[in-house]
């Protein structure tokens, strides 16, 4: 059976007053590597977030691998918030990098990997160590195994992050702005991880700003402005031969910023 | 000061040194344990219970400790509660300090980053695990200066527990004071021991202190 990994139908969601997704919709399917670009405020990070339920989205529907986050039915047709075990058991296979890393600054860069194989895979401390060392091999850490986040750049606590969501052995990997908190020289040796990743036919969500990296290792770009995807398609297709003006201004702003 | 005087006095003095170590420890143990509760149970979203721990706090907090003691242990019988001078000591002191401590955790709880809390949302740790392994020693960080605090606040609160014939230390000097009629000799034995407490508990507090936050220090 072929269905996608992620299925978002008619997502909406509202804070307020303020309407932030307007009836998205969004496929990604195994093994895809979709970035979503566009002008901050315009939804691409609630996006994200509804997709692994950080965020409640109010109207339409998220399914993973075909079953729907979030919501269940109840007996008298409507939804209602589904139950919290089954939510985390979804969530476990959704890996989730952000734009701050948000490590816990009182474990080790070890420590942070390895915790949610303890806690969460109920590995016993000394596997669950060695696969965190794994991890950090992976990302080129092994030597700040035993470093705490204070001590590491954020490129660094950035490649943490993602080792931490790996270790988890995710179906699917979301980035939030991974490097938009990172000063520009720091910026590569994330990219160049998440790349790696892609490669080995990781299916990845990533919302970013890096349009280099979008245009390089995407499979997909969409673009989203005011809550509503205008525009999905190839890389060269939305860059370069897009006949939608929002997408035109917005990727124009780009090139002129870097025409140095 | 007539040395021959308190050494004559020492061996009830020390017993009170002890009574007033021990009411203390166990009062800030209890009043540790419902501080943490009382944080915890005002983040449920119910606004009676809200409401109901707020009043708490203000009533615990807002009114002397003489007088919380006074009602707890001449009072308590009206309504079937009969506690010993000690046990309701120890109580009161619980229930006294656990409002300040409710609020230093709920101010603890209130500054780990959401971001934190987020991560372990993200990959499905259980709000049991998310508490105890990454809000609770975050919280730590800035809730061990005020806790303590006050700690070294309420071991000499507990002074009041003479009122209610507790064999605390301030109860033994009053003895000493009215045996002896030598205000003065009582009052400082009352002190050095009282300095000796505040010391000890101030050292360690800056040894925890240097434990919770171990991961903040930076390279030299």
């Amino acid at each position: 059976m072929s269905t996608a990994m992620i299925e978002a139908r008619g997502v909406g969601k509202r804070f307020g007053a303020n309407e932030v997704l307007r009836g998205v919709d969004l496929d990604v399917g195994r093994s895809e590597v979709v970035c979503l670009i566009g002008p901050s405020g315009s939804g691409k990070s609630t996006l994200l977030r509804c997709i692994n339920f950080l965020e409640a989205y109010d109207d339409g529907e998220v399914r993973i691998e075909g079953e729907l986050i979030g919501y269940e039915k109840a007996s008298d047709g409507k939804r209602r918030p589904m139950g919290a075990r089954r939510l985390r058991e979804m969530r476990r296979e959704i890996g989730m990098v952000f734009q701050h890393f948000n490590l816990w600054p009182h474990m080790t860069a070890l420590g942070n990997v390895a915790e949610p194989l303890k806690r969460v895979r109920k590995l016993a401390a000394g596997e669950a160590e060695e696969r965190a060392m794994d991890m950090l091999k992976r990302v080129g850490l092994a030597e700040k195994a035993e470093a705490y986040p204070s001590r590491l750049s954020g490129g660094q606590q950035q490649r943490v992050a993602i080792a931490r969501a790996l270790a988890m052995q995710p179906r699917l990997m979301l980035f939030d702005e991974p490097t938009s908190a990172l000063d520009p020289e720091l910026v590569g040796e994330v990219l160049e991880v998440m790349r790696a990743l892609a490669t080995e036919g990781m299916t990845m969500l990533i919302v970013t700003h890096e349009m280099g990296f979008a245009a390089h290792v995407a499979d997909r770009i969409a673009f989203i402005d005011q809550g509503r995807i205008l525009e999905q398609g190839p890389p060269r297709q939305v860059f370069h031969e897009s006949s939608e003006p929002r997408v035109r201004q917005f990727l124009q702003t780009y090139h002129d910023r870097n025409a140095f | 000061m007539n040395l021959a005087l308190v050494w004559h006095y020492a061996p009830s003095l020390i017993s009170g040194f002890g009574v007033t170590v021990l009411c203390w420890a166990v009062g800030s143990i209890v009043g540790l344990a419902l501080g943490i509760v009382i944080a915890l149970a005002s983040e449920i979203r119910l606004a009676p219970l809200r409401w109901l721990l707020r009043v708490y706090i203000e009533i615990f907090r807002g009114t002397p400790f003489l007088m919380q003691l006074f009602i707890l242990y001449n009072g308590g019988p009206f309504i079937g509660l009969k506690l010993a001078a000690t046990t309701a000591g120890v109580l009161g002191l619980g229930l006294y300090s656990s409002a300040y401590y409710a609020e230093i955790f709920r101010g603890g709880f209130a500054s780990v980053p959401r971001g934190q809390i987020e991560a372990a949302m993200s990959i499905g740790m259980t709000p049991l695990s998310t508490l105890l392994r990454v809000r609770f020693p975050a919280a730590l960080v800035a809730a061990v200066p005020p806790i303590v605090n006050t700690l070294i606040v309420m071991s000499k609160e507990t002074v009041v527990l003479s009122i209610i014939t507790v064999p605390e230390l301030m109860y033994q000097v009053q003895t000493m004071a009215a045996e002896t009629f030598t205000a003065f000799d009582a009052i400082f034995a009352m002190a050095v021991f009282y300095w000796l407490l505040v010391e000890v508990v101030s050292r360690l507090g800056r040894r925890l202190e240097k434990r919770v936050t171990l991961f903040l220090a930076r390279p030299a």
